[in-house]
This record gives C-alpha cells, structure tokens and sequence, in this order.
C-alpha cells in the first residue's frame, strides 16, 4: 500500500465524526447536482417531446408573396400591405421532397396539403384544420400509429381520421360518416378510419387526415402539396437544416425552434438557473471539506511535524491531504449517487398524471453518475489544496516545540 | 592508543537568532564541536541555554543563522528541504521528551512509519523489522496496541524502537526521561545505552539529571547558547 494511501485512510477513520460529517455534507452536494440534473434533463426531454408529438421538425412551405411597388414610382413607400393569400401549392415539390430527403441529417419527408374547413355531421358544424396526407410517410415523420385510440392510421378513398375531442363534438365513431367542406363550397362525405389522441387538446379537436388527393381537390390545388413536412435526426439542429433548405430551393422554411421559441427561451431559462444553483452547491462542499481539512491540519499539526522529523517529504505531505480530499469526494459521490437517485426516483413515484406516468420523468444514465463522480472527486482535491499547502509549510522544529 | 573513530557529525561555528530587529535574541552563539561513530554523550545546560535548539539545528529540523552542518562529511548547508527530510529519515534518529508518536496508530505501525516514508510504501518485509525492533526493547506483546494504551516508558520505548528503524548512524534525544519516573528513567537509558554498545550507535542524550549524565562517556556543558565545558567522562 502506498504510504499516503496508509496515512490518509487511517486519518479519515481516525476522526469518524468529523469524515462523517464531509462526508455528509459532499453526500448531499453530490445528490443535489444529480437529482437537480435528472429531473431537469428528464423534464426538458418529455417537454420537447411532448412540443414535437404533433409537430413536424420543419415545414416547408412556397415563399411567401411580396407587395411590389409599381415601375417607376418615385413614392416612398411607409406602409407596404401584406397580399392577401391564397393557398398555393410548392412548385415543382416532388422534387423538391427528393432532395430534401438526400440532405444529411433529414431522416424523413412528407407532402401535405393543409387548409381551413368545416366538419358537420347532422346539426353540429366545427371548423377544423384540414390536412391530407400520405399516411405511409407522414407516420414517418410524425408518430401517430401508436396514439391511435380506435379504427387504424390508414386512409383510402374518402376515408378520414380525426382526434378524440373532435369525435365526441360531433358525436361520431370509427364507421360513422362526416362531411367535411371547405369554406368555397367544396366538400365531400368521409367515413372515418380512425381516432387519435396526440395529448394535445387543440390538436384532437382541430385536426382532420384525409388522403392527400382528397384534401388536393377540397383545396382547389390540383396534385400540389402546400407543405413539405421534415423529419431530421438531431432535433437542435433543426433550425440550421431549415435555413438550408430556405436557401437551396427558395422556399419558407421553419424550424420547431422558430414557432416554438418561448418554449426554447423558457428551457435555457430553466438549464441556466439550474446551472447555477449546482455551481452554488459545488461551491458550499468545496467550502465544506476545505474548512474540515482546515480544522484537521491544525488539529494534526503536532503529527505533521512529527511525520516531517521521521523522513516524509513535504510533497508526501501535501500528498496526503489531497488524497484526504480526493477520497472524500470519491466516496461522497458514491453516497451522493445513491441519495440522489433515491430522490430522483421517489419524486418521480409520487408525481404521476391520470394515466399513471410520472409527470416529472427522471433522466438517470450512467454518463450523469460520472460526470457527478468527476466534479466531486476534483472538489474534493480542490478543496484539500488550501489545508494541504499549509500542512506541508508547517516548521517541524516549531510544530514539536510548541506542539 | 588506536586510531581515532570517524567523525559522523561536525558543527562550525554555528548561530541561530530567533525575532527580528530589536526582538531579536541569539540563542545559539557560535557552537563548535565532533560527534564520532559509536559515542554516546550527555548534552546538560540550564533551561533557555539553547540546547533544543541545537538538537533540532543537529537533527536537520532547523537550520542555523550561520554556520556549517557537516553529517558524514558532507555539507548540508546546500540541501533543499526535501533532500534534508530525506537525509534527515535515514541517517538520524530522534526520541523526544514527549515521545511523540502518532497517537492514531499501532506500536509496530509507529516504528514503521519511517521506513514506509522512506519507501513511500509499507511492505512485509517492514512488519517483520518492525516486530524485531520492537522486541529489542522489549515490547513484542505490545506490538498491535495503540501507543494510547501504552504507559509513559512503553510509549518512550516504542520511540527508541522508531527512531532505530532506518538504522541510523546517529540518534539524537531530547530528554527522553524527562518524563519518566526514577526508575523507569533508568530503564529507559540503560536502553540507550545497551543499543549504543551493540550497534555504535552514536548518541547524544539532552538531560538536566546530572546522575545520568554520569553515565555516558562525555559531557558537553551549554552555557548562554555557547559551550563551556566539553570533557570526556571518566566512570
């Protein structure tokens, strides 16, 4: 055994209440940064995909038109008009959808063909957002096959598929008919497939799948698509791959980032504030184990002095003070880990929604049990390097003089 | 007469001051003298005399103001503070008044402290001369006990223990039975004594007891920092 292995160890069983109570104290820091980070990462996760459970990565959509001053004028314009629009189709966007499925980093991409309509049946009348589809590459995109509640995710014909808050509006089920028509008079019956719940209530009650044809001549966009829907790996680099689909092809393109910003501000928000308390944290243990390894060299000068008269070096010494650091943060993460997961995971029992998953999932991977581990064994040393610089300057002359 | 014994210690002119400007006090006043191998000599000086001092400028724990440390012929005056610790570990032994062990650990684990600080690492090989050191003064049962459970001669034994373990040419005690009842005392110095007789031990013994003085083989006197007498004893 290494000799400040032999020392350190026997000091820090040697003053059991004092290792008790750093160790505690690193125990409780380290359970903080991982229930902290678990509960933070896991919440932010199911938010995101909670954002992105009915929403494509990125739309593409035909640019938007532009007022143009008339040739000539010399009038300078101080309110310039915003067209009004109808909907129009994507040029050219099977394509279009071709390349954007080649660009690294988009994994899939469907064409949709969305507008306003009413959806009646009987009496009741609601107006929804129509929206067809090729289903066999827009479950790609989108993943709706298992948040069907009854019926299939399949459409053919003049079949449709709508939410849960929409079927009990109109009162309907899978096999009943709808009309659904457009508010210039086109319209049509639809049966319907299918029902969906995606958790989110304005979706259930608004959205209508049609198939893409149906929705083509409902919409008065023969063959066209109005929106190109995009599915890409790495949800963060959403924002980049829209720009640059904006501008190889011209088109508008949007990211989930972009409409969803509040969300994205409110997560940084959130990382930070959280950031910030860790930091608080790993700075009240460093305090903590460097005001005990503090009182212990001063408690230990005698011994120090003693140990310097009998052959240990002064780099042995300091040796074994870090060492004293080190281990504590060692096994404080270990405690910590144990604490922290404990924490983690009984908040995430004790909080749980109406259909029995916890609302506040926890993310505990091994990566956070080390990055934990890493940060309190380098506090530790961190903070033994104070009480270990003054413990190797002790004169042992004086130290066994004056004691 | 036969050929003189080497000289393992020399001290030249040495001075220490402690304090600075007008607080400024010299203990030790240009001190001279020769430690040769397998000596054993009394140091005696009235308290505040500097003798403490000397031992730990000896003992390599302090240096001097001025003057020259030759251990082994060679000048220490030159050595960093870890080349002094080094040299300090294994050529010098100290016992104190106060026996100074570690009070956390084992009898044996004390003696081996200086051999694992040497080594920078305890093996089995240091048990074993842990436990012969032990049972040279006679502490073998006593071995696996903590030095707190020990009484003031078994502790002071244990540092004699200690302070042979690296074997040194030199053991330097700052009364080491200052502490210890008459009869103790005197079991403790025949100790030194007898390890000074079979090994050549060189020792030099800090006492105020003028009857154990008597019985060692010179006595160098300390007088305001500066020796005054320096004579061999004739028993």
């Amino acid at each position: 055994m290494r000799f400040e292995v032999f020392i350190a160890v026997r000091y820090l069983k040697e003053g059991k209440a004092q290792t008790a109570l750093v160790l505690g104290g690193t125990a409780v820091g380290v359970a903080v940064l991982i229930f902290l980070t678990a509960l933070i990462g896991g919440l932010q996760r199911t938010l995101v995909a909670q954002t992105l459970s009915a929403q494509a990565h990125i739309l593409v959509k035909a640019p938007e038109r532009l007022a143009r001053p008339l040739p000539a004028s010399s009038a300078v314009a101080d309110h310039v008009e915003k067209v009004p629009d109808r909907i129009r189709s994507i040029e050219q966007w099977q394509q279009v959808l071709e390349s954007v499925r080649a660009i690294p980093g988009v994994v899939a991409a469907t064409p949709t063909a969305a507008g306003s309509a009413f959806a009646s049946r009987g009496p009741a009348t609601k107006s929804v957002a129509l929206r067809g589809i090729d289903p066999s590459t827009f479950s790609q995109v989108i993943e709706i096959v298992p948040k069907m509640k009854a019926g299939r995710f399949a459409l053919e014909g003049t079949e449709a598929i709508i939410g849960t808050v929409l079927a009990s509006d109109l009162g309907v089920a899978v096999g009943d008919k709808v009309r659904l028509a457009t508010p210039e008079g086109r319209g049509d019956v639809f049966t319907i497939a299918g029902i969906f719940d995606l958790g989110n209530k304005d979706v259930n009650q608004r959205w209508v799948f049609v198939p893409l044809r149906s929705a083509q001549t409902l919409l008065d966009v023969p063959g066209g698509a109005t929106t190109l829907e995009v599915k890409v790996a790495e949800i963060f680099e959403a924002e980049r791959l829209a720009r640059e689909i904006q501008r190889s092809y011209g088109l508008a393109a949007d990211s989930w980032m972009e409409v969803n910003q509040q969300l994205l501000v409110g997560l940084r928000s959130q990382s930070a504030s959280s950031w910030m308390i860790q930091a608080l944290v790993v700075l009240a243990v460093t305090l903590g184990i460097a005001s005990v390894l503090g009182v212990s060299v001063i408690q230990k000068s005698r011994e120090i002095g003693i140990l310097k008269a009998t052959g240990t070096t002064t780099r042995t010494i300091q040796r074994i003070f870090l060492l004293e650091g080190a281990i504590v943060g060692a096994v404080g993460s270990v405690l910590g880990a144990v604490l922290g997961s404990a924490m983690a995971l009984a908040f995430a029992n004790l909080a749980r929604g109406p259909t029995g998953a916890p609302l506040f999932p926890v993310d505990l991977t091994p990566g956070l049990f080390l990055g934990a581990a890493t940060v309190a064994i380098l506090t530790g040393t961190l903070a033994a390097w104070f009480p270990a610089s003054r413990a190797a300057r002790l004169d042992p002359a004086e130290v066994i003089r004056y004691g | 007469m036969g050929e003189p014994r080497p000289e393992v210690l020399r001290l030249e002119g040495i001075t220490r001051d402690f304090g600075e400007g007008e607080a400024r006090t010299q203990v030790l006043r240009g001190v001279d003298f020769t430690l040769r191998r397998g000596e054993f000599a009394a140091l005696m000086g009235p308290s505040g005399s500097g003798k403490s001092t000397l031992l730990h400028i000896m003992g390599l724990l302090d240096r001097p103001t001025s003057g020259r440390i030759l251990l082994g012929g060679e000048d220490t005056g030159a050595m960093d503070d870890d080349q002094l610790t080094r040299r300090r570990g294994t050529t010098l032994g100290f016992v104190f008044q106060f026996h100074h062990l570690l009070p956390g650990f084992t009898a044996l684990e004390n003696v081996m402290i200086p051999m694992a600080a040497a080594k920078g690492r305890l093996d089995a090989s240091m048990l074993e001369c842990g436990r012969a050191l032990l049972d040279r003064v006679g502490l073998s049962a006593r071995a696996d006990n903590r030095v707190t459970t020990l009484s003031g001669g078994q502790a002071q034994r244990v540092a004699i223990a200690r302070s042979l373990a690296m074997d040194p040419g030199i053991v330097l005690a700052d009364e080491p039975t200052g502490n210890l009842d008459t009869q103790t005392a005197d079991d403790v110095f025949s100790l030194l004594r007898e390890v000074n007789q079979r090994q050549k031990v060189t020792f030099l013994v800090v006492t105020h007891d003028r009857r154990l003085a008597e019985r060692t083989d010179r006595i160098i006197e300390l007088v305001d920092g500066r020796i005054v007498s320096d004579q061999a004893n004739e028993r």
